[in-house]
């Protein structure tokens, strides 16, 4: 379904992905795993078309994506929900969905997906015309990925949905994640948040200042003596 | 204030109906000789303040946007002037727009939508060519570029066509009616409607368009905006249409008003409706409306009650204090909550 063939990008003069090589097949889920700075934002954003790739393509569904701005890629159905969750802080939560569907023209399946959106996260139902800046972090994480669910995505691309929540509220998005992919979207994880990651993807790349260092079916992933030392914290 | 001369309006526009009231104008211009009355002053105060208004919308929606000092936009008061005087005077020829009520009605509308748009593209030209390029470079550079760009087109008024003032004709009779008190000319009748129906016209259109949802959108996150789908660089463009196009409206506003304009026009009524979007917060729209009201009322007040001399330093006095109790403006957020 997405084919990343040996990306190149740059922050100027300096190689942030040198040489990035992903595949996702549909109705995975895929983890991208790496300490801070591998370089795990960097590739999704040059997949939604933030960032573009000096060298290498980007295929999507057999076209070419790469170089394309980003409205157009969201326009492809691959949706990124950025690190930081990025919701709209003075738009009202229901404003902040409504975004999430911005470039679809099918108002009953926008319907439709509004309201099952508000049946996975109740929570927001009942802050529907609370402004998004004022909610907690983990109603903010549930928001942007309702968010990017109003866009009818076909490969989601979720950047460290964990970051800075409680425990409890990690187990919801990761049992969130399960259901949308149950559910039949494809997705692509990035996580700092190794061991629950692996343990939820069905294949996994280990990314390194840049590079992929290792990749293997989450199970294999768990098992590997490195990614136990590095990423699992065991000794 | 220099008052208007229209001993030459009908030279200026051949077939001009004997319409040209210049003693109606004065009338109802900013320094009243009724001092006792505070309704004067406070609609002498609202036509002033809508046409600050209408100017700090440009500065709010480009700062809004593109965290911006759009320096060159004081130029479009000035453009939309010169488009309006010399859309009318062209449509003045043809004989059927003075030749009754509705038709003169629409001489003027068509007047401000020509001027409003050609006021609009300039602005979309003006970021495309001389903002777009430098987005990425820093800060300073826009500004610069900014400033050059105004110059540039004063200089163009200057040159190209005059370095004096020029009489700006009004084609309709302006009467005066006493209320309470107070001499209220249709002119800032007209003023304070129109200006008023524009911002709601924007208001609406940004709370509850799709494309309006879009610019706020951008104005919050602009990365998160384009993750949506958003063309970020159409919401640009728009941006730089609207702005520009309201400025030029009140640059019309303003030859209307006081009768004529001149190539440097915009300078001081930039300066003040920059003010007057700073005080209602930047970036907020309903703020530079509030804040442009405020400053002309401010302005008026001050020039009744205090000195004429002394009311810009009175207005800016006073908005000074209001900026040391809220820093981000009457309507904006405070710093601490825009992280
Ligand atoms: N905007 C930027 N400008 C310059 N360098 C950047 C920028 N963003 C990220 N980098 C650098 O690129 C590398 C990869 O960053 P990133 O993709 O954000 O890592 P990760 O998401 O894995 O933590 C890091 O070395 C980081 O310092
Ligand atoms: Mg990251």
């Amino acid at each position: 379904m997405l084919r990343v063939d040996n990306i190149h990008t740059f922050y100027g003069k300096i190689e942030a992905l040198k040489g990035i090589s992903i595949e996702v097949n549909e109705g995975e889920i895929v983890t991208l795993i790496g300490a801070n700075g591998a370089g795990k934002s960097t590739t999704l954003k040059t997949i939604s078309g933030q960032l573009h790739p000096l060298h290498g393509t980007i295929e999507f569904l057999g076209e070419t994506i790469s170089g394309m701005p980003s409205h157009n890629v969201t326009a492809k159905q691959v949706i990124q929900v950025p690190e930081g969750r990025r919701i709209f802080p003075q738009m009202t939560v229901r404003e902040n969905l409504d975004m999430g569907a911005f470039l679809r023209t099918d108002k009953d399946g926008v319907a439709e997906d509004m309201k099952k959106v508000l049946e996975l996260f109740p929570r927001l139902r009942e802050r529907l015309s609370q402004k998004g800046g004022t909610l907690s972090g983990g109603e903010q994480q549930m928001l942007a990925i309702a968010r990017g669910m109003m866009a009818s995505p076909k490969l989601l691309m979720l950047d460290e949905p964990s970051m800075g929540l409680a425990p409890v509220i990690v187990d919801v998005i990761f049992e969130t994640i399960k259901r949308l992919n149950e559910a039949g979207i494809t997705i692509l994880l990035v996580e700092q948040n190794a061991a629950m990651a692996l343990q939820t993807a069905h294949r996994g790349y280990v990314l390194e200042t840049g590079s992929i260092a290792l990749q293997g079916s989450g199970a294999e992933l768990l098992r590997n003596e490195q990614v136990r030392k590095t990423y699992l914290g065991e000794v | 204030m220099s008052h208007p001369d229209f001993s030459d309006c009908r030279v200026l526009i051949d077939p001009a109906p004997p319409r040209c009231h210049a003693s109606h104008i004065t009338d109802g211009a900013l320094v009243s000789v009724e001092f006792g009355i505070i309704g004067q002053q406070l609609v002498n105060g609202l036509t002033l303040g809508g046409m600050y208004a209408l100017l700090a919308l440009g500065y709010t929606l480009v700062y809004g946007i593109l965290l911006m000092i759009n320096f060159a936009h004081a130029e479009m008061f000035m453009f939309g002037a010169y488009v309006g005087l010399f859309t009318l005077q062209g449509l003045a020829q043809i004989e059927f727009f003075t030749s009754s009520g509705p038709a003169l009605l629409l001489l003027y509308l068509l007047t401000f939508l020509i001027a409003m748009v050609a006021t609009g593209i300039l602005g979309v030209i003006i970021e495309r060519f001389a903002y777009r390029p430098l987005r990425h470079a820093p800060r300073l550079a826009p500004l610069i570029s900014a400033i050059g760009v105004s110059l540039f087109l004063q200089n163009a008024a200057l040159l190209w066509i005059s370095s004096r003032s020029i009489p700006f004709p009004v084609l309709f009779e302006v009467r005066t009616f006493r209320v309470a008190g107070a001499n209220i000319s249709s002119m800032q009748i007209l003023i304070i409607v129109t200006t008023i129906v524009l911002m709601l016209i924007l208001d609406t259109f940004v709370s509850r368009t799709r494309l309006g949802r879009a610019m706020r959108a951008t104005s919050q996150d602009r990365d998160a905006a384009g993750l949506m789908g958003v063309d970020i660089n159409r919401v640009i463009a728009l941006t730089f249409f609207i702005g520009p196009a309201l400025g030029g409206a009140a640059g019309i506003f303003s030859g209307m008003y006081y009768g004529n304009i001149k190539y440097n026009m915009g300078f001081i009524p930039g300066i003040k409706s920059f003010t007057a979007a700073v005080i209602g917060g930047i970036g907020n729209l309903r703020g530079a409306m509030l804040g442009g009201f405020l400053l002309g009322l401010l302005e008026s007040l001050a020039a009744a009650y205090i000195s004429t001399g002394y009311k810009d330093v009175i207005a800016f006095g006073i908005l000074i204090v209001v900026l040391i109790f809220k820093p981000g403006g009457l309507l904006g957020e405070s710093v601490t909550e825009k992280v």
